[in-house]
């Protein structure tokens, strides 16, 4: 019998395959069904975000930041919100801070149910799926009700929020926070044991601490390989130094104790949110300077300053002093800066947006090497990619 | 932190003197401009020196300054967890000058710096795979820099006779609109127009 002389296959995974989380396309070569090398092509959804923001006013700049990781537009935001208010120099009023940091953590909440139930989905378990939506749906209720879009609040402006919460929506949240672990247990019910979620997930795209940093591994990601670092405690902002929460920590670094971390997250995220609603002080949610944030509507229709105000706000915006700043979040997907730069205008000269999936998806190849093909399925599923924010 | 971060200037100045140009601190973050040439191996000092400790890199990044002699700057946004600090590496180049590349320092600054060529058409020498990433295959130009207009050169339609998505060169149906908000109404000048023969106002 004559030898046949075997050659790797390339194999296109994508643009539209449904466990690739959106646009990605993934070039693999491979050997039998062991992957050779994994070469994530993206860029798909490139829009550009960076170059439009240098051609809009701050204010206009936010909802841009909403488009990103469209899975938890919040933090985003407060991100850009952060940035700007360092290079102003100003500082949200203690209300205004609560409620950026309340609905920062309803925002990671949606976040991780979204994650855990896809992760889930994509190595096979459907229910959680249809059962996580149904939670996201209560939350993205209350996100309507405080500023009136489900998903792409633009609600964290520089110098606060929009608005303040309507009567009756604090009580609703906290009768929600009061169910949900029952869900969570559920969840884990379903998850945490089962052989076949284990046999998909555990020991699977494996990194330790050392690779983790060199490869810019942050958030949920990072605390999987055992490193216990979260930037609400390390560098806090807003109010989340008077928050009491831990920080999970999984020791492997594989898909299991990714899936793990985001699960206990979700049950500090709650601690947070309680707190939350128990302390936030009454008072204004956004600073008291007509320079920066806009006049109430009521005003307009006596006062010709305020309509005066208002006009220049939204028309011209305000001068940000000449300046830079590299400003970070503990965003669900791990660290999300916005670097910076005013020039005095009312435009930022720069703006980089350094998204925490850009640097997990880039370490693909490194954790799929050697692996089966339908283990890429579960990596992609526990890295927690957005297209979003990877092609910006 | 500050005094911290400020002394920590005073050290990375000290033991790269050759290498730093100047070192600013400013919204209590640290700045270091350094040459070009050393950049690999300022970024090697930060990672592995025991006072430093920068072991993660978390962003490179280009900005454009058309008007100066070497045009971009060169970003690099390091983290050290040990000691619970930030650091920004600057150094600057123009449009043919190649920059050291640093993947062998770091790895995530593999696709950073793909972005970077991409984006703003910064040649790293030493990167092994310098493709572009973000825009299309194809793709001319690099969109970030100040003098590429925000409406692009070309855009794409699926064209029905030839069965295949084609280039075209952008249509406006209405002319871009950039306003001028640098205006002169920031309030009242000293003197208003006209009065320039009266002298200085007088109050009354």
């Amino acid at each position: 019998m004559p030898e046949t002389e075997i050659k790797n296959i390339t194999m296109n995974f994508g643009p539209q395959h449904p466990s690739a989380h959106g646009v990605l396309r993934l070039v693999l070569e491979m050997d039998g069904e062991i992957i050779e090398r994994a070469d994530p092509h993206v860029g798909l959804l490139h829009r550009g975000t960076e170059k439009l923001i240098e051609h809009k006013s701050y204010v206009q700049a936010v909802p841009y930041f909403d488009r990103l990781d469209y899975v938890s537009p919040q933090n985003q935001e407060h991100a850009f919100a952060l940035a700007t208010e360092k290079l102003l120099g100003i500082e949200a009023p203690l209300r205004g801070q609560y409620l950026r940091v309340l609905y920062a953590e309803i925002g990671r909440v949606l976040n991780h149910i979204f994650t855990i139930c896809a992760f889930a989905m994509d190595v096979g378990a459907m229910t959680p799926m249809l059962w996580g939506f149904e939670e996201r749906e209560r939350l993205m209720e209350f996100c309507e009700r405080v500023c009136g879009a489900r998903m792409h609040m633009n609600y964290f402006r520089p110098g606060g929020v929009t608005q303040d919460m309507p009567a009756g929506l604090a009580d609703d949240i906290a009768q929600w926070a009061d169910a949900f672990p029952k869900f969570l247990d559920d969840i884990e019910d379903l998850l945490n044991e089962n052989r076949i979620f284990k046999q998909r997930a555990v020991d699977i795209g494996t990194i330790t601490a050392a690779d983790a940093f060199d490869r810019g591994f942050t958030g949920p990601n990072l605390r999987a390989c055992g490193v216990p670092w979260d930037l609400r405690k390390a560098q806090p902002y807003d109010v989340y130094d008077r928050m009491d929460f831990d920080v999970p920590v999984a020791k492997h670094g594989d898909c299991y104790d990714r899936y793990l971390v985001r699960v206990y997250e979700l049950r500090e995220s709650l601690k947070i949110i309680k707190q939350c609603l128990n302390e936030m002080p009454p008072g204004p949610v956004k600073v008291d300077d007509r320079k920066i944030s806009p006049p109430p509507r009521a005003d307009m229709k006596t006062s010709m300053e305020a309509l005066i105000h208002h006009f220049k706000l939204y028309t011209e915006g305000y001068h940000v002093p000449e300046g830079s700043t590299y400003t970070v979040v503990e965003a669900p997907k791990g660290e999300f800066g916005v670097y910076l730069i005013a020039d005095g205008t009312n435009r930022p000269y720069r703006c980089k947006i350094r998204s925490p999936g850009f640097a997990h998806l880039q370490a693909l190849d490194f954790l799929c090497r050697g692996h089966m093909l339908a283990d890429v399925v579960a990596v992609i599923g526990s890295l927690d990619i957005v297209f979003g924010e990877v092609d910006r | 932190m500050d005094e911290g971060l400020a002394d920590f200037g005073e050290y990375i100045n000290a033991a790269l003197s050759d290498h730093v140009i100047e070192w600013t601190i400013e919204h209590g973050e640290l700045t270091v401009r350094v040459r070009r040439d050393a950049i690999a191996r300022v970024l090697t000092f930060a990672r592995d020196d025991v006072n430093a400790q920068f072991k993660q890199l978390m962003d490179v990044c280009g900005v454009d300054w058309p008007g100066r002699d070497e045009r971009f700057d060169v970003v690099y946004n390091l983290l050290s967890l040990t000691h619970n600090r930030r650091l920004r590496v600057v150094t600057r180049t123009d449009e043919v000058t190649p920059v050291p590349s640093v993947t062998g320092v770091f790895s995530s600054a593999d696709w950073w710096e793909r972005e970077t060529w991409d984006l703003f058409g910064i040649y790293f020498s030493g990167h092994s795979d310098l493709r572009r990433i973000m825009t299309d295959y194809g793709f001319e130009g690099h969109p970030l820099r100040k003098d590429f207009p925000l409406t692009g050169y070309v855009e794409v339609r699926y064209d029905q006779d030839q069965k295949r998505v084609v280039y075209e060169p952008v249509k406006l149906t209405q002319e871009f609109r950039n306003f001028d908000f640098l205006s002169p109404w920031e309030g009242m000048p000293e003197q208003l127009p006209g009065d320039e023969k009266a002298g200085p106002s007088e109050q009354s």
